[in-house]
């Protein structure tokens, strides 16, 4: 998808030529209402059709998730939490998958020239066909997110069906779901309506309601409105602050120029080294000594 | 035409610096630490990505890079154990490496008598003794097809810094141990065709010298 001009690239992995910047793109966004979620997985259906994948067949662990994760085939998942708040249950069900953060750590971290893209609309695209398998984008995601298929080595996870955005189209789970939980549009009318529905939910007595737009990853282009905002860590598990972890960050950041000046240096040292002083070499002195002590004479 | 030319046939002692097992086991070693570095920085930088045309493409050299590890893991611990004993730092040792301004200006009349190894070669050992340890270790935390589902990701994560960082020390290492080679001349011939002269010995490793005359008399 990445030649296509309706997306134009604003990263590109692994690549540090300037990618074309004369157009401004609308950034657009997901936003994810969980507190309307009834966690009929319309959605996962609508992902698996749109994009033509199916998981193995897998087995019940005794809780609702279904596939018990993501996987290479599976590019979201509604993940369970019962919670008891006020002496009340709550399931809290959250559609897992990719958030489309503004700051990609799998992008940071990828080391193979256009595997990941993001979109100039804000999307996070893995482009199959030159991704070389290492897994690093595993390491640099910090919402555990891209998987790596067995079958051909190659990282898979939500593309946010940008081939659908780029004509116009919302993506297949927003298209599907029944409660309108999920809602599609700019980022920023989507902020605007987020703040509807956290209004609503304050007035319906959950005083912690927000929008989830984590700013460690500079916001996500998948936003949640939560009913408990402030533990986030309900939701399963979902990071309270993610960051893209120091480790990747030194890594795939500050080391890189370090590292290439010390190679360089030790290069250019060795060099003038050589030209001024010289190489060290035996002389007939030498030899000469190394035969007395051996007792021989030169001739 | 004035005079006669008087040919003199000068005697050029010869020793054995590293025997065949060793010099075979260094270009293993040498040879998988080439390539590996190749690979590594292809994935390291973006600058260096096209040295995975080497190897037959970026999915060629993922597959490669860590078997070629521990091809060179396994043949360093030979390097490892023939080497160990002569790389012990002793006195002499640290009076070198004080001097080691007179070691890079060439005035080697300064230095103390050398064995086998001086103190810049058991450095290259420490460090590559080391570096392949991390190296391994890290790497295989970081080989995701077969042990990505079992190591934590903050250990992941830690893995591929440290990875990188031993990688650079060790490439820096390395240039500096083949520049010294072409600096010392004479040095390559040691570890190509093993043999050195009495003079080479005689400059470069006095003490080792006297121990081979002393044995061979
Ligand atoms: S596995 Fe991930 S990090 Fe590695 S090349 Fe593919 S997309 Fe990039
Ligand atoms: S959630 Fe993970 S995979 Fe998705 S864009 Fe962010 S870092 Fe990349």
């Amino acid at each position: 998808m990445a030649s296509l001009q309706s997306l134009d690239v604003r990263q590109r992995s692994a690549s540090t030529a300037q990618p074309p910047s004369v157009r401004r793109d609308l950034e657009i966004a997901k936003l994810i209402d969980v507190s309307k979620c009834i966690g009929c997985k319309a959605c996962q259906s609508a992902c698996m059709a749109w994009n033509d994948i199916r998981p193995p067949v897998g087995i019940n662990r005794g809780v609702y998730d279904n596939p018990n994760d993501l996987g290479p085939e599976t590019w979201t998942v509604m993940r369970f939490a019962e919670h008891e708040e006020n002496g009340k249950l709550e399931w809290l069900i959250r559609k897992d998958g990719c958030m489309h953060c503004t700051d990609p750590g799998c992008l940071k971290a990828c080391p193979a020239p256009g595997a990941i893209v993001q979109y100039a609309n804000g999307i996070v695209d893995f482009v199959q066909e030159n991704c070389i398998g290492c897994g690093y984008c595993v390491k640099g995601c910090p919402f555990n997110i891209p998987r790596i298929s067995k079958a051909d080595n190659r990282a898979y996870k939500c593309t946010l069906c940008s081939d659908r955005v780029a004509v116009g189209q919302s993506p297949a789970c927003a298209k599907c779901c029944p409660t309108g939980a999920i809602v599609f549009g700019s980022k920023a009318s989507m902020v605007d309506h987020a703040q509807g529905r956290i209004a609503d939910l304050k007035s319906r007595g959950y005083a912690k309601a927000g929008l989830y737009d984590p700013p460690g990853v500079g916001g996500t282009h998948v936003m949640y409105v939560l009913h408990h905002a402030d533990r986030p860590g309900l939701y399963a598990n979902l990071a309270n602050n993610p960051v893209i972890s120091a480790a990747v960050s030194l890594w795939k950041g500050t080391l890189k120029p370090l590292s290439m000046i010390g190679m360089g240096a030790a290069i250019v040292v060795g060099l003038l080294h050589f030209v001024t002083r010289g190489p060290n070499e035996v002389t007939e002195a030498d030899e000469e000594n190394a035969r007395k002590l051996k007792g021989r004479n030169a001739a | 035409m004035s005079g006669s030319v008087e040919k003199v046939a000068v005697i050029r002692d010869t020793y054995t610096r590293f025997n065949a097992s060793e010099r075979a086991n260094h270009w293993v070693v040498a040879v998988c630490a080439i390539l590996l570095m190749l690979s590594g920085l292809a994935f390291f930088h973006p600058a260096f990505y096209w040295l995975t045309a080497l190897f037959g493409g970026g999915q060629a050299a993922r597959v490669l890079h860590p078997w070629i590890g521990v091809v060179m893991a396994i043949s360093f611990t030979g390097m490892g154990v023939r080497m160990f004993c002569q790389n012990i730092w002793n006195a002499d040792d640290s009076k070198w490496l004080g001097r080691i301004g007179d070691v890079i200006a060439n005035r080697d009349e300064n230095l103390p008598e050398v064995g086998r190894f001086n103190a810049a070669q058991k450095l290259v050992f420490y460090v590559m003794f080391w570096s392949v340890i991390t190296l391994l270790l890290s790497g295989l935390a970081l080989w995701h097809q077969y042990f990505g589902d079992l190591v934590p990701i903050g250990m992941q994560r830690f893995a591929g810094l440290l990875h990188a960082v031993t990688a650079a020390a060790m490439i820096i290492t390395m240039i500096i141990h083949i520049y010294a080679a072409i600096w010392n001349a004479g040095s390559t011939r040691a570890m190509t065709r093993g043999s050195v002269t009495g003079g080479w010995l005689w400059r470069h490793h006095r003490k080792y010298l006297r121990e081979e005359v002393a044995k061979s008399k």
